[in-house]
């Protein structure tokens, strides 16, 4: 220790290599031997989306942000308006309408 | 019976050929038959850590193709007569060792050995799956910095699918190497902890080799520490991870660090000195 951190502590490292190994690592357990989650989901949901509305493969936007309780996949996809007016129109069968969660229920 | 054990890392640089050769020379020295085994083909250097890089005619990668009988590959150690050494290729690559070859040649070194310590080259490829193949027990080399242990997590999983034991749906024991810790550091929070890397990777610890000077004037000199100057930190560390992969309960002692005068605090090592 020299004599100017003697009088000026600075904030620790070695939590934060802890810290940020902890959350690394338990998405990189879960995810071995698998394929990158990420790449899987956003293949996935812009086949469903493109099954209906043309997009562009270019104006997607992918984000993924790992934190220690929540993790967020973020898709930003561009839909120009023409493509919307083109697209078909789809009627929701009954059966698909969001259901309340049981969870919630209970707790009622 | 003899033991396969594999020393590992995934990253390089950690000091998985110091403590192949340390860890060897502390069995042999306790009495066992010994050999140590480099899988670093193309890049060996096990042999020049051992001071035997002058005495290399064959090598792994003759024997496990048949051009060499195991006999004429092994080196015996000039100082201990019970520790052996057997070379990588220097001049091939990995792509050299077959699964069925590497099996053969450690089936033979079964008969004669006690101990047979892979050391593994780094990486994920197939030196080092080659090298953990037929391992009955592993030490993960680590050091407590945040790329290493990512690594050795990543080894931890490969040790417990792609390892022969697992496969056959037996469980491989792991144990931690912590190595080039300084507890000086860790106390000021400079660096991860030994409790900070145990709970990380979350196997039991085999030892702690602190940061010293002495481990590479050891390998300046082609000696294994645990050889050169078996009264320093770092050689009785080994000794005692030894004595623990032999079966002996024995506490480790986290190294805590040195007491420092008010002068050295105020103007750092040096300047005290």
């Amino acid at each position: 220790m020299s004599i100017l951190n003697f009088f000026t502590r600075n904030r620790t490292s070695a939590p934060v290599a802890r810290e940020r190994l902890q959350v690394l690592l338990a998405h990189e357990r879960a995810l071995t031997g698998g394929a990158d989650l990420a790449a899987v989901l956003k293949q996935e949901i812009l086949e469903v989306i493109a099954r209906h509305i043309p997009i562009d493969r270019d104006r997607v936007l992918v984000k993924l942000d790992r934190g220690e309780q929540v993790s967020t996949l973020e898709i930003d996809i561009e839909m120009p308006d023409e493509a919307l007016a083109a697209a078909p129109k789809v009627s929701t069968p009954k059966a698909a309408e969001p259901k309340a969660p049981a969870r919630r229920r209970r707790s009622a | 019976m003899s033991k396969v054990v594999v020393v590992t890392s995934g990253k390089g640089g950690v000091g998985k050929t110091t403590s192949s050769a340390s860890l060897g020379a502390s069995l042999a020295r306790a009495g066992h038959k010994v050999v140590v085994v480099d899988f670093d083909v193309g890049l060996r250097n096990l042999d020049l850590v051992m001071g035997a890089e002058r005495r290399v005619v064959f090598d792994l990668v003759n024997v496990v193709q048949g051009d060499a009988k195991l006999p004429q590959a092994l080196i015996r150690d000039k100082r201990l007569e019970n520790l052996s050494l057997l070379p990588a290729s220097q001049t091939r690559d990995k792509d050299a060792l077959t699964e069925d070859g590497v099996g053969r040649v450690i089936d033979e070194l079964r008969e004669s050995f006690d101990w047979i310590i892979c050391d593994s080259p780094a990486g994920i490829e197939k030196g080092a799956t080659l090298a953990m193949r037929f391992a009955d027990t592993a030490v993960v080399v680590t050091n407590p910095e945040v790329s290493s242990v990512r690594d050795s997590d990543r080894i931890i999983g490969m040790l417990d699918s792609k390892t022969r034991l697992a496969e056959g749906g037996g469980r491989i024991d792991k144990q931690l190497l912590l190595t080039r810790y300084d507890a000086a550091r860790a106390a000021r929070g400079e660096m991860m902890t030994v409790e900070d890397v145990l709970e990380i990777l979350a196997i039991p610890l085999l030892g702690i080799v602190q940061e010293s000077p002495d481990v590479l004037t050891a390998s300046n000199l082609g000696c294994p520490i645990t050889l050169h100057n078996p009264g320093s930190p770092a050689a009785r560390a080994y000794d005692e991870a030894a004595r623990r992969l032999l079966g002996e309960t024995l506490p480790v002692r986290t190294p805590r660090p040195e007491k420092q005068g008010f002068m050295t605090r105020l103007f750092g090592k040096r300047a005290a000195a």
